[in-house]
């Protein structure tokens, strides 16, 4: 019983990902500086900050959709490099879900998930279609295996988005403002299902402006401006006492519908 | 004209649908290539497939047979005429493909290769699983389009002496003085192969043009 307690205690305080003096420059323009991150296994952070602000920027360093210049990014162990093997090591661990989905056109739901399965982690056809139908299964939308993405709505082709990330088995979930191209009456199906998996001990860093989920989901929350961390905390200091000016005026945009 | 002479522009016929057909394959290997190399991301592979596409598209056909035909004689590889304008023709759909094909390629999404990058796929799976599929459909029209410039354009290996069947119109017709019959079938002959392929072509359009609405 105390074994199994601090082994499951020594996973939580292990971090998953650590991002240490990142700088992330698009030719001459600084998007990232002095980008200081931890996050232990299971934690839920949610990003959030002005259009421009460098969120996307960040997570998209860390499967290295982009490359960062200076510092260092860490997954599970894992120094990122700019070498295939550690591009791969981490790609495996880590998921990504876009704002506008990004399912491939021209295949089936359930081709779509099957892809990656056996091209990138050499999956038998079997058991990448037993994997898809079980995780399609699980974001509640099995019954659409065969369409094509387009013949789906918004929110339930993100939440294949999720189900085709989720067959890789990553350890770590990206999302990217995965609710902001949706029509207001799909966006809560998606959160149901990133909540369900947040619930499943997800290691999950989700870049959204949906403060509610903020408050029931995020262990931190963790505010950008300018390519930088300006200011973190748990969700519930964050929003009833932001230390920081420039986070009172974000949060009194986002939370004042206008 | 008799029986004989109009077979006889049908075996013409024939040397244009194979030469057609052989540079139109050829170069969709070369095409593919040079489109895949211009998109490479590597700078001077970039470059040189570039100056390739820019060498062949800014130069006139029959001068690029000329340049094969008699170039490779003169430096002692002597050619029949039918392997010189299967070369010629090859190297020139490449060209003209590979830049149809880059363009394509460049019009897919780049959130296509984005997540398939995101979910650990590779390079060639990248693009024979997600990026050229939907480029050929992109390309379909432009492709067909090409095509029947390649099957005009083959009326030009008459000048290095290839029987195709502009030639062999030619040869009939000074055969049996009857120019405007014989360039009349000629005509007919030509159309009949190209107009259904353009009709076609114009069709696929209309209907990417509906699925991207
Ligand atoms: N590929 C790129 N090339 C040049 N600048 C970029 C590129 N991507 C983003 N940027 C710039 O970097 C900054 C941060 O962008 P981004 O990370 O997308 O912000 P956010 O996701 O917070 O809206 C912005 O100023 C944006 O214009
Ligand atoms: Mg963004």
């Amino acid at each position: 019983m105390t074994t199994h307690a601090s082994i499951a205690n020594a996973a939580t305080t292990d971090p998953m990902i650590v991002m240490a003096d990142v700088e992330k420059w698009y030719g001459g323009f600084k998007a990232l500086s002095d980008i200081n991150l931890s996050v232990r296994r299971g934690e839920k952070i949610v990003l959030c900050g002005p259009s421009g602000s460098g969120k996307s920027t960040l997570i998209r360093c860390i499967n290295h959709l982009e490359a960062y210049q200076k510092g260092e990014i860490r997954v599970g162990g894992t120094r990122l490099g700019d070498d295939s093997r550690t591009i791969d090591a981490i790609r495996r661990e880590v998921g990504m879900v876009f704002q506008h989905f990004n399912l491939f056109p021209h295949m089936t739901v359930l081709q779509n998930c099957m892809l990656a399965p056996m091209r990138a982690a050499k999956m038998s056809r079997s058991e990448a279609e037993a994997t898809a139908r079980r995780l399609l299964d699980r974001v509640r939308i099995l019954e659409q295996a065969d369409k094509y993405p387009a013949q789906l709505s918004g929110g339930q082709q993100q939440r294949v988005a999720i189900a085709r990330a989720l067959c890789m088995r990553p350890s770590v979930m990206l999302f990217d403002e995965p609710t902001s191209a949706l029509d207001p009456e799909m966006v809560k199906e998606v959160l149901d299902t990133m909540i369900g998996l947040a619930e499943e001990g997800m290691t999950m860093i989700c870049v959204t402006h949906e403060m509610g989920f903020a408050r029931q989901v995020a262990d931190r929350v963790i505010f950008m401006a300018g390519g930088t961390i300006v200011e973190e905390a748990p969700p519930d200091a964050f929003f009833t006492q932001p230390r920081h000016e420039r986070t009172r005026k974000f949060l009194g945009e986002i939370l004042r519908p206008h | 004209m008799g029986l004989g002479e109009f077979l006889f522009l049908l075996t013409g016929l024939k040397w244009t649908v194979a030469l057609s057909a052989i540079g139109f394959v050829c170069g969709s290997v070369g095409g593919l290539a040079i489109a895949l190399l211009r998109t490479s991301g590597v700078r001077g592979l970039e470059r040189l497939a570039a100056g390739y596409i820019a060498l062949f598209q800014g130069t006139p056909l029959l001068m690029q047979l000329f340049v094969v035909y008699y170039g490779l004689a003169l430096i002692g590889l002597h050619l029949s005429a039918w392997v010189a304008v299967s070369i010629g023709f090859t190297l020139h759909a490449s060209a003209y493909l590979g830049e149809i094909w880059r363009g394509s390629i460049d019009a897919v999404p780049r959130g296509q290769t984005e997540a398939a990058s995101a979910l650990n796929l590779k390079y060639t799976s990248r693009m024979k699983d997600v990026v050229l599929p939907q480029a050929i459909r992109i390309s379909l029209p432009a492709t067909i389009g090409f095509l029947v410039q390649l099957i005009k354009g083959t009326s030009l290996a008459s000048i290095v002496g290839f029987t195709e069947l502009a030639r062999a119109g030619n040869i009939v017709s000074n055969q049996i003085f009857e120019p405007l019959l014989v360039f009349g079938i000629v005509g007919i002959l030509y159309f009949l192969m190209c107009w259904p392929l353009s009709l076609y072509g114009s069709h696929l359009e209309n209907r990417l043009a509906v699925a991207s609405r």
